[in-house]
């Protein structure tokens, strides 16, 4: 399955937003958003990666 | 001493986390400044997420995440519920980006965005210009912090509209009022407190100085002599001289 994961198209296996997280190797603090919609820690394991879905993966970073 | 949404500051200066030549001169630079605040935000994890964030709890400071570059209502919000979720607070420096040379807010979303936030329960600290009538909406739409521009985002230009920002705090007397951007020196930042602004939010001037760990500190100093002269109830200015050596005594010698 085909999906763009921060930007960049992937083949991924995974069929959960959790199991896509462990695959692509993102651990810690992390927030996610699919198809431009956020998606809390407590929903991952039940949302559904589907075919070109727009997956963000965003960490603590700098800022002012 | 005002609350920001409760939290009392006893250093008036929020100090974002960006720009600094290494992470070693970043934790100097907040400690040397003393700041209550860090500015954080959120960028695509690409393996150096985790280790900021760890630095940045070990300087022990409330953390304020933004929501920088953002352009619409949409992702302003969006943006606000991951950083929630991963800075584990409800505070939120929101910015909605309406211009691109200036990076002046769009005043109309973030009006927008600010009501949709509040009523989820978000504490909004919103980076808006020094329009009195936005500030009301703003304040009607759920905010109890204002942070006004000096000047654009990262141009070091001071107060660019001290009549403008004297007003704002004649307006909203009672509420908390940070100048958000723009401050070059530390001479800008005392003058946000010689008019008797709360807290002062800066990032650039710090970080990009050929020393961020003795800007830190100047600015410290400066923002602690602004505050004092505020509360010393400053002299007004006047166009004519008027000799401070009493002129009944003087030795009549010509």
């Amino acid at each position: 399955m085909k999906i763009v994961l921060n930007g960049e198209m992937r083949e991924v296996q995974a069929g959960t937003l959790a199991d896509l997280l462990q695959e692509c190797g993102f651990s810690g603090r992390v927030a996610t958003a699919v198809n431009e919609g956020f998606v809390p820690s407590s929903l991952r394991k039940a949302r559904k990666i589907r075919d070109g879905d727009r997956i963000e993966v965003v960490a603590p970073m700098q800022g002012g | 001493m005002k609350t920001f949404y409760g939290t009392p500051l006893s250093n008036p200066l929020m100090l974002g986390t960006a720009q600094y030549p290494s992470p070693a001169i970043l934790d100097q630079a907040f400690r040397n400044s003393g700041a209550g605040v860090a500015t954080v935000s959120l960028r695509r994890e690409a393996g150096a997420g985790q280790t900021f964030w760890q630095m940045v709890r070990d300087l022990s400071v409330h953390i304020l995440p933004n929501t920088a570059g953002c352009h619409t209502v949409k992702e302003a919000v969006t943006t606000a519920h991951m950083a929630r979720e991963v800075f584990d607070t409800k505070w939120i420096k929101l910015e909605l980006i309406g211009h691109t040379d200036s990076l002046q807010p769009d005043v109309f979303q973030l009006v927008e965005a600010a009501r949709i936030l509040s009523e989820d329960g978000f504490e909004v600290f919103p980076y808006t210009t020094d329009d009195l009538v936005v500030g009301e909406r703003l304040l009607a739409a759920g905010c109890e912090v204002l942070m006004p521009w000096g000047a654009p985002i990262g141009s070091g230009r001071g107060l660019n509209n001290e009549y403008a920002l004297r007003a704002m705090r004649a307006e909203f007397p009672e509420i908390p009022l940070v100048i958000d951007a723009g401050i070059g020196l530390p001479s800008h930042a005392a003058h946000a407190m010689e008019l008797g602004y709360d807290a002062v939010l800066l990032n650039t001037a710090v970080a990009r100085s050929g020393d961020p760990a003795a800007m830190a500190k100047a600015m410290k100093l400066a923002i602690e002599a602004g505050r004092l002269a505020y509360q010393a109830d400053p002299i007004e200015a006047r166009d004519m001289a008027e000799p401070s050596t009493p002129v009944i005594g003087k030795a009549f010698l010509s």
